[in-house]
């Protein structure tokens, strides 16, 4: 195919070809960013949490009193007692934090005592020895904790745990030859704390964007969290009961000590509930730019119909000629074919740099990370592919323009 | 002419009923993206106080040292126990106040009943005034309460309605973490939003207005729990009590300061400058004086209260709107020109370049009518499903009012004139004897 021509023709219609071709380098820049953010959001609301999620749930459990250390000891362990009489209830723990929780709890984490800067930051889990079954944690090396271990502690009370259990990511950071099982650190201790085990994935319980440097790094100390307002218990069911239990379980402790209050809409949450609120953000981007992706292309693709029908009823004239002087239907439909993926190309390639432009921008406003090129490769065959089915509709019925059209006046 | 142009441009948007209906769609879709963002941002962003946001500031006080600074050379973003009840004292400004968040019991006047948390404030006398708090019953404490650690308390009047079936509870008294207070005031609604007072602890859009306030002084006696965000990001510190934390420097205390023109704020710097440079001296500090005055604005802008989702989706939406545009311009060029001939006509029978502005004009806006028409319902029926864009307590504060309708409107119209100045220049450019010859 000869494209001198076509080039030509172009050249008189210098607007409407700039027009489509900014538009296609435009919607290339948006979708590559979108499809971009879309793909982020996903793989967030995606990890995985490391817990037992189908079985899990969590109660916030608030005293009606403001409780002294002792006391508060005593009242959590009636309520654990109380917890695991519930029918269906496999194991409980209390704890001051869960996974996905939203803020929460979290110490700055150094190899020396006298450590200037932080070598990282660990989401900070108390719980006691049934702290990894209660969550359905599977070690991946070395133990669980003792019942002899974990201390009661009131809040600011002096915490030196000698012990703790860390996610792998917080092993390997610290450690990196993989060699971190009985190594130790400091978390905002005087004393090291020695790692005697070491779980593969428990998520931290804040899900804001500044603890992204720090993700899946977390650590459990045996301690027994005995807050002067309350505290969070995690149950785990036996499959298929966490309904009833769910259920059953505020009454339980109401039936125990009526002095709490228990929140009767956030109170009490499933697992699935809380990765749901957690990631509610996320779910939203990703809905709306899905949406706007959706609706662009296909604007995009009418602008091109449209514009392209109009070149075809503008050049009926000309088609005529043409196919009066010999050329075929299969000429004119690869004339508009071809004209179409020129402007596409031209559009691309200016979409190219904007696209680079607008993440460029989104990354120092918004540390974004930077826009992998696949998906511009991507976003470069879809901007070509729609170009060229939008073309197909007006195109095919300018092959079918009889020869008879060149003998007609304009 | 007007209407015979209306009437003109409405007939040749009836000839070509797909091209109408593309660009009608673009510009609905396009605006109404545009204002189902718009209205969440200009909620997350809006100014909570515009008659005084410039007089309240924000005080900060480096008190852990530069090698701790969280971003370089910021203080931490609110005060210590120490600095924050030296600067009450120390009374430079007209009024000042420091709060923390606290959720006690409240226990219910029937003992049958369960009792309830009621989220709060622990502060002083002049929060109610600096924060124009309006009041239903009573009045707010005094300032001699503050200094006689008093045990009274403002309730809110959604509290007083729960607790006192809404009647006049002044007088009364309160258990909240069972401690018994009298209650001097009970407030009106009351929830400016963002919540820019506490931005430091995350409260910008917490969806239930404040329920109780008590004696900043009283609190600490009683340990009244702090159920805000404490930051003991400096040096590794131990402490083995609640009275050793409270001695530390800790971040937990946001404090502000009314200062009603420029000069008192320039005043009030000075004086932090030399408050610190005092703690300097006396060997508290072992660093230069690093101290900040924000007024509300700066301080929402420092602490980004705007969710980096709202402005990401409301600048996208309109780059999308501006593709629609383009869109809509090309399309309308192709309009345009196939009627040369028309205009050709027109103009050899004296129609001026004027004229025929004013006809192509006319005929973009009522496709920017249309537009905006079916924009609005989308806006509207959008705005439905908003709860799935946003998260929920941002999504509730969005609504629509006359304001965002009107503003639909008018930025449809609007922007397609604008977006059909360059198909009408060229269309006012054609020469009517080529035309004519051309025929």
């Amino acid at each position: 195919m000869d494209i001198q021509p076509i080039l030509a023709a172009l050249r008189r219609h210098k607007a409407g070809t700039i027009l489509i071709a900014l538009q296609i380098a435009l919607t290339l820049a948006i979708v590559c960013n979108a499809l971009f953010i879309i793909h982020q959001r996903l793989s967030r609301m995606n990890e995985p949490s490391g817990v037992d999620e189908a079985n899990i749930f969590v109660i916030q459990n608030l005293w009606g009193e403001q409780y002294s250390t002792q006391e508060a000891l005593e009242r959590i362990q009636e309520d654990l007692a109380a917890l695991r009489q519930v029918p269906g209830v496999q194991d409980v723990t209390p704890s001051n934090q869960y996974p996905f929780k939203g803020g929460g709890w979290d110490n700055l984490i150094t190899l020396k005592p006298d450590q200037r800067t932080e070598t990282t930051d660990a989401s900070y889990f108390a719980g006691d020895e049934h702290f990894l079954g209660a969550l359905g944690e599977k070690l991946i090396a070395g133990r669980d904790f003792r019942p002899d271990e974990v201390q009661s502690r009131g809040l600011r009370e002096k915490m030196n745990p000698s012990v703790a259990i860390v996610s792998k990511p917080l092993a390997d950071k610290l450690y990196p030859h993989g060699d971190a099982l009985g190594k130790s650190f400091y978390a905002m201790t005087s004393a090291p704390v020695t790692i005697v085990g070491i779980v593969d994935v428990l998520q931290r319980s804040d899900v804001g964007t500044w603890s992204v440097p720090y993700a899946g790094e977390s650590m459990v100390v045996p301690i027994r969290m005995a807050m002067p307002w309350g505290g969070y218990y995690i149950v785990r069911t036996k499959p298929g009961q966490l309904t009833a239990a769910m259920r059953a379980a505020p009454k339980a402790l109401y039936a125990e000590n009526r002095m709490r209050m228990i929140d009767s809409k956030d109170g009490v949450l499933s697992f699935a509930e809380v990765r749901h609120r957690a990631f509610e953000r996320d779910r939203g981007m990703a809905i709306l730019m899905s949406i706007i992706c959706a609706v662009l292309l296909a604007i995009t693709a009418a602008g091109i119909v449209g514009l392209t029908s109009f070149w075809v009823g503008q050049r009926r004239r000309q088609i005529g000629v043409r196919r009066a002087l010999g050329a075929t239907h299969r000429d004119i439909l690869s004339y508009f074919m071809t004209e179409n993926l020129l402007i596409s190309l031209a559009g691309v390639a200016l979409g190219v740099l904007l696209t680079f432009g607008l993440n460029l921008w989104l990354v120092t406003r918004f540390t974004l990370s930077v826009l992998p090129l696949t998906y511009v490769l991507g976003g470069i065959v879809i901007l070509l592919l729609l170009g060229q089915g939008a073309v197909f509709a007006p195109a095919l019925r300018a092959s079918r323009v009889p020869p008879i059209e060149a003998t007609r006046p304009a | 002419m007007f209407a015979y142009y209306l009437q003109l441009g409405l007939r040749s948007l009836k000839r070509n009923p797909v091209l109408t209906a593309l660009m009608v769609m673009a510009i609905a879709f396009g605006v109404a993206a545009s204002m189902i963002t718009w209205s969440v941002f200009r909620v997350v962003s809006g100014n909570p106080i515009p008659w005084k946001s410039s007089q309240l500031y924000n005080v900060q006080v480096d008190d852990r040292g530069p090698q701790y600074d969280d971003p370089p050379n910021e203080p931490p973003e609110a005060l210590n126990y120490t600095d924050a009840v030296a600067l009450m004292q120390a009374h430079k400004a007209p009024h000042q106040t420091l709060l923390y968040d606290i959720g006690p019991s409240v226990l219910p006047q029937n003992p049958n009943d369960l009792p309830i948390t009621a989220y709060g404030y622990a502060t002083s006398a002049d929060f109610f005034t600096m924060f124009d708090v309006p009041f239903q019953y009573g009045s707010p404490w005094t300032n001699a309460d503050d200094d006689a650690h008093a045990s009274v308390a403002v309730i809110s009047n959604e509290l007083n309605k729960r607790l006192f079936g809404g009647a006049n509870s002044v007088g009364r008294d309160v258990t909240l973490a069972m401690h018994t207070y009298r209650i001097v005031g009970v407030t009106n609604h009351w929830d400016p939003k963002p919540r820019y007072y506490d931005a430091y602890d995350g409260m910008e859009f917490y969806p239930d207005p404040p329920q109780v306030f008590i004696v900043f002084n009283r609190a600490i006696d009683l340990r009244v729990g702090m159920t805000g965000r404490n930051n003991c990001g400096g040096p590794p510190m131990h402490f083995s009590s609640d009275e050793e934390w409270l001695h530390r420097e800790c971040a937990w205390i946001p404090f502000w300061a009314a200062l009603p023109t420029q000069a008192d704020a320039q005043q009030y710097k000075t004086f932090l400058v030399a408050y610190a440079a005092e703690q300097q001296r006396a060997g508290r500090f072992h660093w230069a004086p690093n101290v900040r005055l924000r007024n509300v604005t700066e301080w929402m802008a420092y602490k980004k209260v705007v969710p980096s989702e709202s402005r990401i989706s409301l600048f996208v939406s309109i780059g999308f709107f501006i593709i629609c545009l383009v869109n809509t311009i090309g399309l309308l060029l192709a309009k345009f020109m196939r009627r040369s001939s028309e205009i050709g006509v027109r103009r050899a029978l004296g129609a001026t370049r004027r004229e025929v502005y004013a006809q192509f004009l006319m005929e973009a806006a009522a496709v920017g009518l249309a537009g905006g028409v079916l924009g609005l319902l989308l806006t509207v029926a959008g705005m439905q499903g908003v709860g799935l864009l946003f998260e929920p307590d941002v999504a509730r504060l969005a609504h629509i009012d006359v304001s965002l309708l009107v503003t639909t409107l008018v930025v449809a119209v609007l922007t397609t004139v604008v977006a059909a100045f360059y198909p009408t220049w060229r269309a006012a450019q054609v020469q009517p004897a080529w035309q004519l010859k051309s025929n």
